[in-house]
């Protein structure tokens, strides 16, 4: 690349930058000059309308081929074979099931360790350090997380360990373990590093939450002579119920839609894949486009129920302000 | 007041001044090759195209990306074609997608025929031109065509190639020991069984390791089998589904290749036990031999640059040398020479002259001189001067390419549907080295062999 090159490309971008404010501030010029009648449904379209767009072309076409796509064979007949082969072929089975697991776990144990660390650190001295140092790994991408503990699991046939977690265990006078090849365990491993990622998330949210439950129940509580497990059982949780739907299914979201780490640490070998990796796999890599667009059509099915959930608290929650 | 009101403005001034001086730091300038320094006879005949550019993607990287780039710069030059390379590990994940959407490069270097097959069917790639295609009738055998061939049109020309199937060895230690080159896979036997008898190591290293490619070397290994144990015609069944995966005649090759593979005299030397063959990376795998630790790896000719992986050349590839190969023998010491191997092909998703011209080019024997000259390839073109290679693997190797009694075999992996070739088959070689049994495994890759 040359320097002219360099300032072409830069001079592009200023170009496309203008056209796009002088694009956005025609339109709302026009917009306040849309006649007096109906005016508020002229601003209403309009201001929807790019929006909308951006929506029918990135989300709804797409989820609509994907549908229509998983219903089709390789030459574009209809067929039920894409979904036969996900509900009956073991390694089919063996990524639903792993999904399942990862759901089960990630959202609880991150929820958890995040509700009793944020309980633990609330008004403690040092308390932000406490919370910044838990909140550090969301900070790095999932395949950084994945390369990194990609490190902590190695294993050497040879020589000395260099994974963390193997030179551990030689130090202790065991034998090294290929972790991340071995099945079931490989699949728990992994699942670890989503949980350390998420949990400084959890905690937060849950953290900021906690602050938010007014001091005079607790007190009032303490009065009437409650332990402290008591406590927080019947003031605190209630207090952060709404804080721990958005934590439980905002993590559960997330997890249903793993691909990186597994990616990353595995690539789904050792019977590790879940469904996102095999959704990928199997449209991009395996060429089975039909396959791939079921696998994703099922993780849209899964998702869709906790979104609802999520949309359902959120507005009795807005009901009750 | 008036400092502060500098200062205000200041700090952003200095930020982009420190930015823009950064950015063009990035920029090479480099000077346009002079025309008048390279001899443009072997040139012409593809005509001038001023201000024409295309644009080529595929799965080579660094070095070779590097060199790929350097054998068509006089090209460049002399045509005025503008030639811009863009390598990528995900390329062929990715080229289909960009196919549909419109948006491929104007050449793709494709590595496998299947992929080959799958664009075609798609409808996006330009056929090969009469030029194209009156070199490839001059320079490559029918086998080679058939391969840049889908449902009887023809699209892309070889580029280049590879052997699989060598058997890595030292031959200091052979002589040392006594050794001798297998000539038939009795004598392999025999050979692997008297080095697991005197004792010191294994006799084979082997790493399976390759990120979501984790297996393939080991398909490899069954190819070699298969070819040689059943014969051509058997292999192309194999690979077109004329017989199932799970036929008696692949377990029979599978289990060859267990007695090495699944067996803990035979796996894995101066690495570990069997299960370590999935945690040692392809690239590595072959090293134990510099140590004595391990005498015999199964990896394809390209393997020649890995056994330096500090850089330098301080292990050298010769009959002399640290380390050489020998083809994996045959049945009968008689048998025909017959070889798997791979290549890639650069297809077509533009319609224009320059990039026919391009890839006329890429077909040509004076493009094979150049790019093998260069080092670390080989390619089948019959055009090419064997001794032009880079060492005497390579040499041998193109011989053996040139040779018109070689049956040449492509890449099974390659040619299958990707739902087998480049995932079940990978993953049933894993499941099998780490203890499932030959049946279980063919029967998982039978079923995923898709419909239709």
């Amino acid at each position: 690349m040359t320097t002219a090159d360099l300032l072409g490309k830069l001079l592009q971008v200023v170009m496309g930058l203008a056209v796009f404010a002088a694009v956005v501030g025609l339109l709302i010029f026009f917009i306040d000059k849309a006649p007096k009648k109906g005016r508020d449904y002229w601003q209403l379209a309009l201001f929807l309308l790019p929006a909308m767009l951006f929506i029918t072309v990135g989300l709804v076409y797409p989820a609509i081929r994907t549908s229509l796509l998983a219903f089709q064979d390789s030459s574009g007949d209809w067929t039920l074979d894409n979904f036969v082969w996900t509900f009956t072929q073991p390694a089919a089975i063996r990524t639903l099931i792993n999904t399942i697991i990862w759901v089960l776990l990630v959202p609880t144990l991150a929820t958890a360790i995040g509700l009793a660390y944020a309980v633990f650190i609330d008004r403690s001295r040092g308390e932000k350090y406490y919370k910044v140092i838990l909140f550090m790994p969301i900070a790095i991408s999932f395949v950084g997380a994945g390369v990194i503990w990609g490190f902590v699991y190695d294993y050497n046939g040879v020589g000395e360990q260099i994974g963390l977690l193997n030179a551990l265990v030689v130090a202790a006078g065991g034998e090294p373990v290929q972790w991340l090849q071995t099945d079931p365990i490989n699949t728990f491993l992994l699942i670890v590093v989503m949980i350390w990622i998420q949990t400084g998330f959890a905690m937060v949210l849950l953290s900021a939450a906690i602050k938010g439950v007014p001091t005079e129940q607790i007190e009032a509580a303490q009065l009437d002579g409650t332990n402290g497990w008591q406590r927080f059982m019947n003031v605190t949780v209630p207090g952060i119920r709404g804080a721990l739907v958005v934590v439980l299914t905002t993590i559960s979201i997330a997890t249903l839609k793993v691909f990186d780490i597994v990616r990353t640490m595995t690539a789904g070998n050792f019977n590790t894949s879940v469904i996102a990796n095999e959704m990928y796999t199997q449209a991009f890599r395996a060429s089975e486009v039909g396959r791939g667009s079921a696998l994703a059509l099922i993780l849209f099915v899964l998702v869709l129920p906790i979104v609802i959930y999520n949309v359902n608290v959120l507005r009795k929650q807005r009901e009750i302000r | 007041m008036r400092i502060r009101r500098h200062r205000r403005w200041m700090a952003p001034v200095v930020a982009a001044a420190a930015v823009g001086l950064a950015l063009t730091g990035c920029t090479g300038d480099a000077a346009e090759q002079d025309a008048a320094d390279v001899d443009c006879a072997d040139y012409e005949q593809y005509g001038t195209f001023e201000g024409k550019s295309v644009s080529v993607a595929g799965t080579i990287l660094d070095l070779e990306a590097d060199r790929l780039s350097e054998s068509w710069a006089d090209f460049e030059t002399c045509t005025g074609i503008e030639v811009d390379y863009q390598g990528s590990s995900e390329f062929e994940a990715q080229i289909a997608v960009l196919a549909e959407g419109g948006n491929a490069p104007d050449v793709g270097i494709v590595p496998q025929p299947g992929l080959l097959g799958r664009l075609a069917a798609g409808g996006w790639l330009i056929p090969a031109s009469a030029d194209v295609e009156a070199n490839v009738d001059e320079w490559w055998s029918a086998d080679w065509k058939q391969y840049g061939t889908y449902e009887d049109t023809f699209y892309a020309a070889p580029l280049m190639a590879s052997i699989k199937g060598y058997v890595w060895y030292s031959p200091a230690e052979f002589e040392e020991k006594g050794y001798e080159i297998p000539k038939t896979l009795d004598e392999l036997t025999a050979l692997s069984e008297q080095i697991a008898a005197d004792g010191d190591h294994k006799p084979w290293c082997v790493g399976l390791e390759s990120g979501d490619a984790t297996g393939w070397p080991g398909t490899d290994w069954v190819e070699d089998y298969m070819l040689r144990l059943h014969g051509a015609d058997v292999y192309d069944q194999w690979v077109t589904h004329g017989i199932p995966f799970n036929d008696p005649q692949v377990a029979e090759a599978f289990d060859a290749v267990g007695a090495y593979l699944k067996n803990d005299d035979m796996v894995n030397g101066g690495i570990g036990d069997v299960s370590t063959q999935v945690t040692e990376a392809f690239q590595t795998a072959g090293l134990p031999i510099l140590d004595g630790t391990c005498s015999l790896h199964h990896q394809a000719s390209f393997y020649e640059t890995f056994w330096n992986p500090e850089g330098g050349d301080e292990n050298t590839v010769a009959s002399d040398g640290s380390v050489f190969a020998f083809l994996l023998p045959p049945v009968n010491a008689d048998d025909p020479l017959s070889v798997t191997g791979g290549g890639e092909f650069p297809v077509a998703f533009r319609d224009a002259e320059e990039v026919e011209a391009f890839r006329t080019y890429l077909s040509s024997d004076t493009w094979a001189n150049n790019r093998v000259s260069l080092g670390g390839v080989i390619s089948a073109n019959k055009g090419l001067d064997p001794q032009v290679a880079s060492s005497e693997l390579l040499t041998q190797s193109i011989e053996i390419l040139q040779d018109p009694e070689t049956t040449f075999r492509f890449d099974g992996s390659d040619l299958m549907p990707g739902a087998v070739g480049a995932d079940s088959f990978w993953k049933g070689i894993v499941a099998w080295v780490t203890g499932e049994d030959t049946a279980q495994v063919l029967d998982t890759i039978e079923s995923s062999w898709p419909k239709g």
